[in-house]
């Protein structure tokens, strides 16, 4: 199993070395907690439908569509963020989120597999633009807890915290 | 005579984003959700205050060169947050995080499965996160405990300390059948789920056979698992009988506990009794 993970973490690290936009992606030998067992193809799901989350939300945050979170988000997350877009639109505000590295490790792989936890360190730029003019852009480094719950074809985001690093 | 303008542009660029970078705002690294707390800016005159993070966006109205108020329950969600207060001439900016409150509020809790046999050792899971009243999942270590309470059995009590937010445990289904409820608690907020233990696989099968005419009765004793639950009604239990080359099989579904069939007297004949993997007594029918 940690075998299979070192795969993911090459492939991961190959494929941002082939895609200049594409944040570079690290993941960590994960620390479980609970007794299921953690497949690889499962793993690398996780990995792959969280990250794809980030780039749905980024796009969705930067032109004010909450539609864009449909896919990669449900629940609390979802609903946390649609509000956001919600306020940024009524206040006439986008915001540009792009990451830039992610350091991804599994945490917690609840025993009915209804849920996936992982912690992700993560460096992006966020930039917010007001009334068409730039306001300003940090480099932020967070520490994200995200929990992930299946649905019909894929792993949606349900919990999207950072927390103070 | 094209490049002076160029050239003042640049400069006036330069300018702005000197300005823009010139001042940092006095902010608290950290608070609680929903807490109030104050930002200190320099300046004079107008401004719009920005406060940007995925979890929420507030946009207002300032005044420059003093104390920003803001109110308690305005900003609730965890998360990193970045600050910006915009005038015409400056740009002033700084970073907070919010944290969970720490008094729990909310659980969600997931028990599976919520039907199965009894006496299974660590076949009842429980997995739980906690949550505050925004909904913010709380990530500092919480004691959560999971009790399961049988019928007819003492309860079975763990106390989970919580790893990032999420707490989970194993419990034995109780020797007895019925349903059981399974409670996880942290501080005064508690979630009930209901698991329903059925009884087994029958443990033993004995049956018994006496002639009634030209047919042969056959009866089982009140058929039970092997911790003495009686298997439901309409479970099945196949009678089988061989004679010479043939044989014939009757499926009789369990009623007030027993199974009952008439099958053909044929002298010399073999009948055995099943239901499911288990395996009953044979008897040989000899008039």
């Amino acid at each position: 199993m940690l075998k299979s993970l070192f795969v993911i973490s090459a492939f991961s690290t190959a494929l941002s070395a082939f895609a200049a936009d594409q944040p570079a992606v690290h993941v960590e030998q994960p620390h479980l907690q609970g007794p299921r067992e953690l497949q690889q193809q499962t793993a690398k799901a996780v990995v792959q439908d969280y990250l794809d989350a980030w780039q749905s939300m980024g796009k969705a945050l930067d032109e004010n569509r909450p539609d864009l979170l449909d896919r990669d988000f449900t629940g609390a997350a979802k609903d946390k963020i649609a509000a956001t877009i919600k306020a940024q639109s009524a206040a006439g505000v986008h915001t540009s989120y792009r990451d830039r590295s992610h350091d991804v490790q599994i945490l917690f792989y609840s025993p009915e597999g209804l849920s996936i936890q992982l912690a992700d360190n993560v460096e992006y730029e966020v930039q917010l633009s007001s009334g068409g003019k730039s306001v300003g852009t940090q480099q932020v480094k967070a520490r994200y807890i995200v929990v992930l719950t299946p649905s019909e074809v894929r792993w949606r985001v349900r919990i999207f915290q950072s927390e103070a690093q | 005579m094209r490049e002076i303008p160029t050239l003042l542009a640049g400069l006036a660029l330069g300018i702005t984003s000197a300005l823009a970078q010139s001042g940092d705002l006095t902010i608290p690294k950290s608070i609680e959700a929903g807490a109030a707390f104050s930002i200190q800016c320099s300046g004079s005159g107008k401004g719009t205050l920005y406060i940007a993070g995925p979890g929420q966006m507030i946009k207002q109205d300032v005044q420059l060169g003093g104390t920003i108020a803001i109110p308690v329950g305005t900003l609730y969600n965890a998360g990193h947050y970045s600050v910006w207060i915009a005038s015409d001439s400056s740009t002033q900016s700084g970073s907070l995080d919010v944290l969970p409150a720490q008094k729990p509020s909310d659980l969600t809790f997931i028990a599976k499965p919520s039907r199965l046999p009894v006496a299974l050792h660590n076949a009842i899971t429980g997995s739980a996160y906690v949550f505050d009243t925004y909904g913010n999942l709380i990530t500092a270590p919480m004691q959560v405990s999971f009790q399961l309470s049988n019928p007819g059995a003492p309860a079975q009590t763990r106390t989970v300390e919580t790893r990032n937010g999420a707490a989970w445990t194993q419990m034995d289904s109780s020797p007895r059948e019925g349903k059981a409820q399974f409670v996880a608690r942290v501080g005064d907020i508690s979630s009930t789920r209901i698991v329903g233990q059925v009884p087994g696989d029958p443990c033993t099968l004995k049956m018994s056979a006496k002639p009634a005419g030209n047919k042969i009765q056959l009866v089982t004793e009140p058929v039970r698992d092997c911790s003495g639950n009686a298997i439901p009604d309409g479970t099945i239990v196949t009678f089988t009988e061989t004679y010479n080359d043939s044989k014939s099989t009757v499926d009789v579904p369990l009623k007030k506990g027993i199974a009952s069939v008439q099958m053909p007297a044929h002298n010399g004949a073999t009948i055995s009794v099943a239901s499911g993997v288990v395996l009953g007594n044979q008897i040989r029918w000899a008039q």
